[in-house]
């Protein structure tokens, strides 16, 4: 006698309990800490807030610990909690340009007000695996600069202003838009663009950009500016009459100048991409920076034709928890519809057999 | 939860401004949300959105049940007669945080006055051919939800017709609703009310003279 | 540091509100996809968020829940939805139709006739119905809106050209009050006649795509078809092997590895109840010789 499969919660209870065995690993070696999270796996931590888009470094490393290290779902267990989080004002938009500067480099100038900084950087490392990272040796501490060199370090892309030869940057008090809170349209404004790359997954946005670089969708791309460091975030208090600063959060912006533009009244002028990503993500501010221009393509004219340049295709499909969500959603159980593809084909089959015994019988 | 509107605390509010609102706001809100939502799937019945709130005259408990239930800051509000509802206009906006609007036509939610005259209801967002979900829904207050000259309804959420007879329906109202179908399906979704109680007509509606 | 707390069925105040704005016009515009700020659900997209945060904006704590995946109440993914909302929500659970207020479900419309004062929430994973013709909702929106659904009814007519049958087996387009041409989600075409006219009040919700539809009550749905091709569901051979229904919508069962099949109600609830009526079938599963004998036939 044949009996429908039953206890599908005793299966989940059992898959889960399963799941934290295999979270915890070896019950002899240490649990990670957060603080080991923060601070020694930073970069991950950096993503998942990133593209989480939330910043609690505290609470991205709880989800990666609780992801295994599969960064999409850390960055969906924090987007779930994000969610729930009420709204209480708007950040006046921060400044970079007082950015606490860790790192910052221009390939568009040998030197700059302010120098360039390498910074905690990974470009001239030789990819060699340290065998003292299976370790603990003793590190030495960094080497600090005085505060006198903190200077002023105007962007790149204000010096380039000044001078009329890149196109201005709009200045707005127009509370920007937000896809998390309104349903997105097309044609979209360049702030929701800006901001679905910035949520947007870190592979995704590299190789369409990459693929820009290649010829689908040009866009004569030069790094004016990388900055990593700390900036301010202030919020205006109405009752106060001021603003009033929340802290500071660890953000990476990437100025890409690009493909000039124009020579009519107001001359040729170099065109902007921008990336601005939580955290230190070098790669991802940078691709950020590259789709946005390309993106970009019917302001200057330009054919739409490559998909870094397609608005629709680019903002549906950036966002990785939706993706993992949709193509994994291919696993779960499809039987009804599939049971429907059957028979359509049995009947087809039976339909052409006949067709052919009848053709059979008459020749 | 309500939003205060710190800006309006210095006026000369009364203390039922603040007063009147949901005991339970998250409870109270889905068994209101669902009574309109019934009211809109089920054209002629009547709701009974009584008991939820005490709103300052002259806003009715059903339109102010309506109100925070559905409105916030992402919804403005249109008052026919703001001079008359300064109290009524400070409790919504305490209570919901939604914005009064003086534009009819950034209108989410109008609230009328009885016999509200038909003809300025063109006015209203009716949605656009791509989102014609974009347009105004009006509570309209009447006389009585009962008793009246019998109209027919006819439409989505009713089985083959029904009957509803309300009273003081402003003038050419059956007129202007017939039109409101005919632009189907832009349009504008109207809730008549009366003390507690409310009717829903969506636009899908047909509504005749019996 | 401060730990995570959740509302009452999950949602907050504000996001329950713009969606139940949503389901209000969604239900003023029969067919019409009304866009929603759909959340990110703790569940992942493809799961059911869309019906989730339906099911989360119009719950109570009177109401009484049945989830359904394919048709049963036991399958993994309609278990969890389940206990999401026991959990979240502290909402009476059930597996009768009958006794649901709320019916959230997956591919699935339940066999039993629903009533008046029951709401049924689909799971919608695409809810533009002419997607897998245009990809760009910049054009399909248009469409919608100046009612232009020739393309549809072309890619109707070539399955018929090509197969000699509509090849369009589930998700199957339905127009709605002569106006929308509306996706179902993917339910079986057997389930579409069920939706036309039904006395519950039907909500559709796309997380992903962040949609929001409806079908009141008593709504006229009418599955698209041509003339010689009229619409016709699907009709199994063999009642059900357990409870011997007939007219049921029927899992295939795979019993062994020589072509041994059983069918079975994909309706687990409809099964159980006939079953404890004292209906019972054949049982056993038909032999691998059965199924081909009879497919030959």
């Amino acid at each position: 006698m044949y009996v429908a499969v039953k206890g599908g919660e005793a299966a989940i209870a059992n898959a889960h309990r399963l799941l934290a065995d295999r979270r915890r690993g070896d019950r002899d070696v240490p649990a990670l800490t957060l603080a080991q999270i923060t601070g020694q796996l930073a970069l991950a931590v950096d993503r998942v807030m990133a593209e989480g888009s939330l910043y609690d470094p505290d609470l991205a490393a709880m989800a990666v610990r609780q992801s295994r290290g599969d960064m999409i779902e850390a960055i969906f267990l924090l987007r779930a909690y994000r969610t729930t989080l009420a709204r209480f004002g708007n950040s006046r938009p921060i400044d970079t340009a007082k950015m606490r500067i860790e790192r910052r480099v221009s390939a568009t100038y040998k030197d700059i007000p302010g120098g360039q900084l390498l910074g905690p950087t990974f470009d001239y490392t030789h990819r060699l695996i340290d065998p003292a990272m299976a370790g603990d040796e003793p590190v030495d501490e960094p080497l600090r600069r005085a505060r006198e060199d903190e200077r002023r370090a105007p962007r790149v892309t204000d010096i380039l202003n000044d001078e009329g030869l890149i196109e201005r940057d709009v200045l707005s008090d127009e509370e920007p838009g937000d896809l998390t809170r309104d349903p997105t349209a097309f044609p979209a404004d360049r702030d929701v663009r800006l901001q679905a790359l910035a949520r947007g997954d870190e592979g995704f946005l590299l190789s369409l950009g990459y693929s820009t670089q290649r010829g689908y969708g040009r866009t004569h791309p030069f790094v004016g500016e990388i900055r990593i460091g700390l900036v301010d975030v202030e919020i205006d208090v109405p009752e106060l009459g001021f603003a009033v600063s929340l802290g500071s959060v660890r953000v990476t912006e990437c100025q890409m100048v690009s493909q000039f533009t124009g020579g009519g009244e107001e001359g040729a002028k170099f065109t902007r991409g921008y990336g601005l990503v939580f955290g230190q993500s070098e790669r991802k501010a940078m691709a950020m920076s590259l789709v946005d221009r390309a993106l970009r393509a019917h302001e200057f004219d330009e054919q739409r034709l490559a998909p870094a340049q397609d608005e629709e295709f680019v903002l549906a499909h950036c966002d990785n928890v939706q993706a993992t969500g949709f193509v994994e959603h291919l696993k779960l159980p499809h039987y009804v519809d599939f049971q429907a593809e059957l028979d359509l084909l049995r009947t087809l089959n039976t339909a052409k057999a006949k067709n052919d015994e009848m053709r059979e019988a008459a020749e | 939860m309500s939003t205060p509107n710190e800006t309006r605390l210095d006026s000369a509010f009364t203390r039922h401004v603040f007063e009147g609102g949901f005991a339970d706001p998250v409870m109270d809100s889905q068994a209101v949300f669902r009574r309109v939502m019934n009211a809109l799937a089920e054209p002629g019945t009547i709701a009974d959105l009584a008991g939820f709130v005490s709103p300052p005259a002259p806003l009715l408990q059903a339109t102010a049940a309506i109100l925070l239930t559905l409105a916030d800051y992402d919804t403005p509000v249109w008052f026919e007669k703001p001079e008359n509802n300064d109290d009524a206009i400070g409790w919504m906006s305490f209570h919901t945080g939604a914005p009064r609007t003086a534009d009819v036509s950034r209108a989410s939610f109008a609230v009328l006055e009885k016999a509200s005259p038909v003809e300025a209801w063109a006015k209203f967002p009716i949605g656009t051919s791509d989102y014609p979900d974009r347009s105004a829904t009006l509570i309209l207050p009447v006389a009585s939800l009962v008793g009246g000259e019998p109209l027919k309804l006819t439409g989505p959420g009713i089985e083959t017709q029904t009957m509803i007879t309300p009273v003081g329906l402003p003038e050419g109202f059956v007129a202007a609703m017939a039109e409101n179908r005919a632009a189907y399906p832009l349009g504008l979704d109207v809730l008549l009310v009366c003390g507690g109680e409310a009717i829903g007509l969506p636009r899908t509606t047909r509504i005749e003279e019996a | 540091m401060t730990l995570p707390e959740y509302n009452f069925a999950y949602l907050d105040e504000q996001t329950k509100r713009m969606i139940r704005r949503a389901i209000l016009k969604g239900i003023a515009i029969p067919g019409y996809q009304v866009p929603f700020a759909s959340r990110e659900m703790p569940m992942p997209y493809g799961w059911g968020t869309g019906g989730v945060q339906v099911t989360a904006a119009i719950l109570g704590p009177d109401d009484v829940l049945k989830v359904i995946d394919q048709g049963a109440d036991d399958t993994t993914n309609a278990v969890s939805i389940r206990a999401f909302f026991a959990k979240t929500a502290n909402v009476a659970t059930t597996t009768k139709t009958a006794d649901a207020t709320v019916i959230q479900t997956r591919h699935r419309i339940p066999e039993a006739p629903l009533s008046a004062g029951q709401v049924i929430v689909y799971q919608v994973p695409i809810p533009e119905p002419l997607r897998f013709l245009e990809p760009r909702e910049t054009e399909t929106r248009v469409m919608h809106g100046l009612e232009e659904y020739g393309l549809i009814h072309v890619k109707l007519y070539e399955d018929i050209a090509q197969h000699g049958h509509i090849a369009t087996t589930y998700a199957y387009p339905v127009k709605v009050e002569d106006r929308y041409v509306m996706d179902p989600s993917p339910i079986p075409k057997f389930d579409n006649p069920k939706m036309n006219g039904s006395p519950a009040l039907q909500l559709f919700g796309a997380g992903r795509e962040k949609r929001i539809y409806a079908l009141p009550p008593f709504t006229n749905v009418v599955s698209l078809d041509f003339e010689d091709h009229p619409f016709e569901v699907q009709k199994f051979k063999q009642p059900c092997a357990l409870c011997n229904a007939t007219g049921v919508y029927l899992d295939e069962v795979v019993t062994d590895d020589r072509g041994g099949r059983m069918y079975v109600c994909s309706d687990t609830d409809h099964c159980e109840t006939r079953r404890e009526e004292g209906h019972h079938g054949a049982g056993l599963p038909i032999s691998g010789a059965q199924t081909a004998k009879e497919d030959a036939a």
